[in-house]
């Protein structure tokens, strides 16, 4: 047993020191907060994913897609929840590009739960022209496309400040700590009470960061709460089998004469 | 092999025996005389071999649904990811089994260095390891440029380029690898194509590998030859079938643990950003089990050089039998071997941590420094050492290590029978 505790940790810390070290890029530490999703038993806190939704459909929708989201999603389990009367009156609000019709012609009809976020751009050409040459990322994934994921976005959603007296800034560009270079082209997106929230929360930015941030964790991973429910089964399931294979072994090796 | 007169009890069994012996094969995979004093670390080859099967069933479901296409790998992968049922599951679990498959044949690997087994009458057995070693590291690089991520494509991009270093013609190999004038859709497909071929070319030699090992019988911490089957032996099944589950279900809790709860962290975030031939990631790092073999390729200040000693640091391998000279097998009694055999895997991980790492300033130094050190170990080091050092007394048989550490009276024992 001796051996095999050592060879465990030895298997521990050999991974530890590859992910800890591996991808360790000189940042700034990032601003923490309490997100629901983390940990063995972590869920989305609903009425955050939803105020999330309501942030990114005001404040990011304009300029950043979400191409791989569709608005069934909205109503889906594990995510935002929202019923699926509400999810269709989201979806209603989009026009989307069908056809072609019997006659040949496109038409445009209302957004259907089947169908993906509406883009706010035609291409990539026309969101680099409209935002000053810089691409608005997909927000699809963003968070696990981004090192830190959920707390670099917050912190970088919260990250702006007036530059330190000898960084000079060309127009169109904004200092923000936690960027990689401290320099991005997206304008400080919120600021308190930008949009008003139906639950009577208040919308600080703190409150928005954190919402719509959530939001994107979600998006990134709508699976996420499935994946802890199961692991957490799997785990217990092998935990048990382990134990009993491990009282097995000691019986059957008792008949020879042999540690093991 | 005491087992080839096996004889089925069934009319059938022995109707079919006769004619294709698979009957005579199990009898002999049940009874195959196993040393009974092998430790922990010999239950890794079972391990990496439910790896092996576990990465060819995921990866199967997978191909079911992606699609290897330039402009669609990146899509098919998140549709994998949302709309696929348990699509994420088994992706996950094949992403990061390809960390624990390796992870687990590295421990196989100084396993063998610490016990010799590489040693007469094993050769062949790790030649056929080293060669199933580097197709899994061919076949885990081109996995990963399977989902079209900016690590995928610039990956890729790194290491392909490497062929252009050979002289002359090297500009041609590297085109004739990409299929055009850079990484884009032709060299997706191929190396798709080769990411479903190369695991059962693993399978086909991992059978060979056994088959190889199934002759001269296991070596065991002791290091000695043993009589099989005797008193020192216990037969395979249900013995050591046991203890391999036992390992495989510890070792599947700390895999369930990463395909749960961080089934990214061994990843690269920007992977999950659509490759893009027009940015170039701020640094380009392959996947940590190859991290050691980058670091050697980035301490030589010349290209060609460079792949000079990354390739000679596998091919070193494959003839370290005739590099060790010592006739001893296992470290236990090989004091001093013991002590370069840990300096080594400190080297090795050392070399692991500066592939992360820039290669600049100290970084770059200490790199070199490693780097010339794995090669002094194998090539100064191991011969000399066999010849100088001062082993310590072997027992006869494994009977007495393993009766003498539980009892204080085996250690004079052991002198009165050997000296």
């Amino acid at each position: 047993m001796n051996n095999l505790i050592k060879s465990f940790i030895f298997m521990f810390l050999f991974i530890a020191f590859f992910t800890g070290k591996a991808f360790t890029e000189e940042k700034k530490k990032l601003l923490k907060t309490d997100w629901s999703f983390k940990g063995y038993f972590g869920k989305f806190d609903r009425a955050s994913l939803q105020r999330g939704y309501h942030v990114y459909t005001e404040v990011c929708a304009s300029c950043h897609s979400m191409k791989y989201l569709s608005y069934r999603n909205l109503a889906e389990e594990g995510g935002p929840e929202f019923s699926e009367e509400q999810a269709k009156a989201i979806a209603a609000n989009f026009e989307v590009t069908d056809g072609p019709n019997e006659d040949g012609d496109m038409f445009t009809r209302t957004a259907r739960l089947s169908d993906r976020f509406v883009n706010p751009y035609e291409n990539d050409k026309q969101a680099m022209a409209s935002n000053g040459g810089a691409y608005p990322p997909d927000m699809s994934v963003l968070v696990k496309a981004r090192s830190g994921g959920a707390d670099y976005i917050y912190s970088l959603l919260l990250g702006y400040e007036n530059p330190p007296s000898d960084v000079i800034l060309d127009e169109g560009v904004y200092y923000n700590k936690y960027m990689y270079g401290n320099m991005i082209r997206m304008p400080d997106p919120l600021s308190d009470d930008l949009i008003q929230y139906n639950d009577g929360i208040k919308a600080t930015k703190e409150q928005m960061a954190k919402d719509v941030t959530a939001f994107l964790a979600w998006a990134a991973e709508p699976h996420l709460e499935a994946r802890h429910k199961i692991g957490f089964k799997v785990i217990i399931y092998l935990i048990i089998i382990t134990l009993l294979t491990y009282l097995s072994m000691k019986r059957l090796w008792s008949r020879i004469e042999s540690k093991i | 092999m005491s087992d080839h007169n096996y004889v089925p009890s069934s009319k059938l069994g022995k109707w079919f025996n006769d004619r294709l012996p698979l009957l005579t094969l199990s009898a002999h995979l049940r009874e195959y005389p196993t040393p009974k004093n092998l430790n922990y670390w010999w239950t890794f080859g079972g391990i990496l071999t439910f790896c092996l099967i576990a990465q060819i069933i995921t990866g199967i479901v997978l191909g079911m649904h992606y699609v290897a296409h330039a402009d669609l790998a990146f899509d098919s992968v998140e549709h994998i990811m949302r709309d696929v049922n348990y699509g994420w599951l088994i992706r996950y679990v094949h992403a990061n089994g390809a960390s624990m498959f390796f992870l687990a044949v590295y421990i196989h690997i100084f396993r063998s260095l610490y016990y010799g087994s590489y040693k007469s009458p094993r050769e062949v057995i790790w030649i056929i390891g080293m060669i199933i070693y580097l197709l899994m590291m061919m076949t885990a690089f081109m996995g990963y440029v399977l989902p079209w991520g900016q690590m995928s494509f610039w990956g890729a991009t790194v290491i392909t380029n490497l062929f252009s270093a050979v002289p002359f013609i090297g500009e041609s190999i590297t085109n004739w690898l990409w299929g055009g004038y850079a990484v884009d859709n032709p060299t997706l497909t191929r190396f798709f194509s080769l990411h479903y071929l190369l695991p059962f070319l693993i399978l086909g030699l991992v059978i060979l590998h056994i088959w190889a090992l199934h002759v001269p019988g296991n070596n065991n911490p002791v290091g000695i030859e043993l009589k099989k089957p005797s008193k020192d032996t216990v037969p395979f099944h249900p013995y050591i079938v046991i203890k391999d589950l036992f390992a495989l279900l510890l070792f599947l809790i700390v895999f369930a643990f990463f395909v749960f709860y961080s089934p990214n962290i061994l990843g690269h975030s920007d992977n999950y950003i659509e490759a893009n031939p027009m940015v170039t990631p701020a640094h380009i790092v392959p996947e940590w089990y190859l991290l050691p073999f980058y670091a050697i390729l980035r301490s030589v200040p010349d290209k060609l050089l460079g792949v000079v000693a990354m390739f000679a640091s596998i091919f070193i391998l494959v003839i370290l039998p005739w590099l060790d000279t010592s006739k001893v097998k296992s470290a236990v009694f090989r004091p001093l071997y013991k002590q370069f055999y840990w300096i080594l895997l400190i080297d090795v991980i050392l070399l692991g941590y500066m592939g992360a790492m820039p290669a600049e300033g100290t970084y770059l130094l200490i790199a070199r420094v490693a780097t010339a050190y794995y090669f002094i170990h194998f090539l100064i080091i191991l011969p000399i050492l066999g010849k100088k050092e001062k082993t310590l007394p072997i027992p006869l048989s494994i009977t007495e290590p393993v009766l003498g550490s539980s009892a204080k009276t085996g250690s004079t024992k052991k002198e009165e029978t050997y000296n």
